[in-house]
């Protein structure tokens, strides 16, 4: 199993991906496990550390969250969990826990799916391991975070998140990057793991440099009655991020919710897109992107639902604002019906800011700059569904703040 | 000393959409403390003027001036306009996802606030928020999306309570709202006009379009102009003008205007 492993990544080194533009990795260098010292809690950071840890939504202070984990580049450098239902541990110390880790490894990613998931694989990744134990019900969530601290460094990760039956789980993972790191790259490899009535909210905040390269992986595979919620934010500068996370609703009544926030600034290539099979009987997705494109970004919105079994529902809806000449919005939506009686729906509208609206707001005394980006905050502030109270509107303060420069 | 009474003066104004060319001729003066009433049948101008007057660019002057408050406004930009003192209630304003009512009422205490740090409405804006029957979940709504007729109108009043300004407009504040609310919506029209004083000490001026003049039984006015055709082709007591339309149409109206 792990030659074989081993040899398909090997196959796959140079296999380059489907979507985005061909990253080489070895241009990057690579670093190895322990290059950055082991910390009791995120407390311990240096203050520079924890100002930008938090503004992608991880409380250095640890306050109201259930654990807290912390990579920086290859180093699992953090990991502290005070919830008795929850395991919470860097993937090397989760191997020598679980005997039966390596039964969850590359089942909802194809370990040569590309030459990042096959590098990840062959870097022999660290990353973090979450698990939600049977019964679960812990309100604070987990936060993660993914920290590249050095220059031009690769950074890769592999994490395995498992809810066991009618566990819920809530996680906030934040990645960035050092005030020196300009240069960079990020393969984090994600298999969620949801179990009979189990339900995952995974909100990620990226706030990377102008010149890293972000290529994340992530697949779900979806047990009965169970429910997956990503909220994924992202406005600030990036060279390019690709991803596609993809969800397998195999199980009955199972349902996925992807809900995307992009801002494209400066050079920025977004490549955004989220999947969903429907296979599980009454199974269904939601998909909601809101994108707006400044500067000379470039923003593909992708979204392909695949009904593949009677009694499914899915929707995907993308609206994006073009607020210059030089970027763009390119929407893709996808619906594949394989069987009868499914319901599978989509909208997808590009445009720009309605006339009408910034003179109504400049009416009652803004400027038109300042109507302008009222309107465009509040086209990106969608209300987020499916968290917690508490969380929710933390996501909200998460999501001003984000937005607050677009 | 002179004390300048005029508020708003407009001269020989022209106005031109897409080189159309749709109101001509106007002249209006208002008066400090002087409530206008603008009537006239569907599509003659009553809107256009308005816009006009807020100075929203589609609406090109090609000739004449606004004078507001003794000065020259018309080639000032809308948000300067409204920083003088003019305001407006919309008839159809657009719905705006994402931004709330509650951020428009803030837009006047914005400024100090973000000295302050205060997010919550001041405690008289919330009390004027009530009044207006709305409660703290409403003003949370988007902006618009999905409110009611009546629901639109009254945010429109609400949100110019907010604002205060010296001379509004207002654009049918009472189509499609019910009789018990017309009347809430009269009253605050009462209040944004000074009412409460005596005649001599009102300092805020309005224009107001109705269609069915229903409202004027709440909100009294001055004097009141028929506009057919892009120009005024009538102005007098309201209440005489309201009854001869009443039986004898627009176009009755305003040759009994001529004759005399």
């Amino acid at each position: 199993m792990l030659r074989n492993t081993l040899e398909r990544a090997e196959k796959a080194k140079k296999k380059p991906a489907a979507l985005g533009g061909d990253v080489d990795i070895e241009e990057f260098e690579q670093e190895e496990e322990g290059e950055h010292e082991k910390i009791e809690s995120l407390q311990d950071l240096p203050k520079s550390y924890k100002d930008t840890v938090l503004k992608v939504g991880v409380d250095p202070t640890e306050q109201g969250r259930a654990g807290s984990f912390m990579q920086i580049d290859q180093s699992g450098v953090c990991s502290n969990c005070s919830s008795e239902s929850i395991e919470l541990m860097n993937m090397k110390d989760a191997f020598k826990k679980h005997s039966w880790l390596s039964d969850y490894m590359w089942n909802a990613v194809p370990v040569d799916a590309d030459k990042y998931t096959a590098e990840t694989e062959l870097r022999n990744s660290n990353g973090y391991f979450i698990r939600a134990l049977p019964g679960a019900k812990e309100t604070f969530p987990i936060q993660a975070c993914m920290f590249i601290g050095d220059k031009n460094v690769a950074q890769t990760a592999h994490n395995i998140i498992i809810a066991e039956e009618n566990a819920e789980l809530n996680i906030i993972t934040g990645c960035s990057t050092g005030a020196d790191v300009n240069s960079a790259m990020h393969v984090g490899v994600s298999e969620f793991y949801l179990k009979k009535g189990a339900k995952i909210t995974f909100t990620m905040v990226h706030n990377w440099a102008e010149q890293v390269e972000v290529r994340p992986r992530t697949g779900i595979i979806m047990g009965d009655d169970s429910t997956y919620i990503s909220n994924y934010i992202l406005t600030s500068p990036v060279k390019g991020v690709q991803t596609y996370p993809t969800a397998y609703c195999q199980g009955k009544n199972s349902k996925a919710v992807f809900q995307s926030i992009l801002g494209g600034q400066k050079n920025s290539v977004l490549d955004q897109g989220s999947r969903a099979y429907l296979t599980g009987k009454n199974s269904s997705a939601e998909m909601v992107t809101r994108a707006v494109s400044r500067d000379e970004s470039q923003i593909y919105t992708r979204g392909h639902l695949a009904g593949k079994s009677q009694d499914v529902k899915g929707h995907l809806e993308c609206m994006g604002l073009v607020l210059s000449d030089d970027s763009m919005i390119y929407s893709v939506p996808e619906l594949e019906g394989s069987a009868t009686n499914l319901e599978l729906s989509h909208e997808a509208a590009v445009g720009k800011i309605a006339e009408e609206e910034v003179l109504y707001l400049m009416s009652r005394g803004l400027t038109e700059e300042e109507a302008a980006s009222m309107i465009v905050r509040g086209f990106l502030s969608m209300d987020i569904k499916g968290l917690p109270p508490k969380l929710a509107a933390e996501t909200k303060r998460m999501i001003d703040m984000s937005t607050r420069g677009m | 000393m002179v004390v300048v009474k005029l508020l708003l003066e407009i001269t020989d104004l022209a106005v031109e959409v897409n080189e159309k060319e749709i109101l001509s001729d106007i002249d209006l003066y208002i008066e400090k403390g002087e409530t206008h009433v603008l009537l006239g049948p569907n599509g003659t101008g009553k809107s256009t003027l308005f816009m006009s007057i807020l100075g929203f660019p589609k609406y090109k002057i090609t000739r004449g001036e606004i004078l507001f408050k003794g000065k020259d406004i018309t080639h000032l930009s809308t948000t300067e306009r409204v920083k003088m003192g003019i305001g407006v209630s919309f008839q159809n304003p657009p719905a705006i996802r994402g931004v709330r009512l509650k951020d428009l009422l803030r837009i006047e205490d914005e400024k100090k606030s973000v000295e302050t740090g205060e997010k919550d409405l001041r405690p008289e804006l919330m009390d004027i928020t009530r009044k207006m029957k709305f409660d703290e979940s409403f003003i949370e709504r988007d902006v618009n999306l999905g409110f009611s007729g009546g629901e639109v109108k009254r945010s429109e009043i609400l949100q110019l309570l907010a604002q205060k300004p010296d001379f509004t407009m207002f654009d049918e504040p009472d189509s499609g709202v019910d009789i018990e609310n017309v009347e809430l919506i009269a009253q605050e029209i009462n209040t944004l006009l000074d009412k409460d004083k005596k005649p001599g000490l009102r300092e805020r001026s309005g224009l107001l379009i109705t269609h069915l003049g229903y409202i004027l039984n709440f909100v009294g006015a001055n004097t009141a102009h028929v506009l057919m055709d892009g120009k005024i082709a009538c102005s007098g007591d309201p209440t005489e003008i309201l009854e001869d339309i009443r039986k004898e149409g627009f176009k009755g109206c305003v040759e009994c205007c001529e004759t005399h």
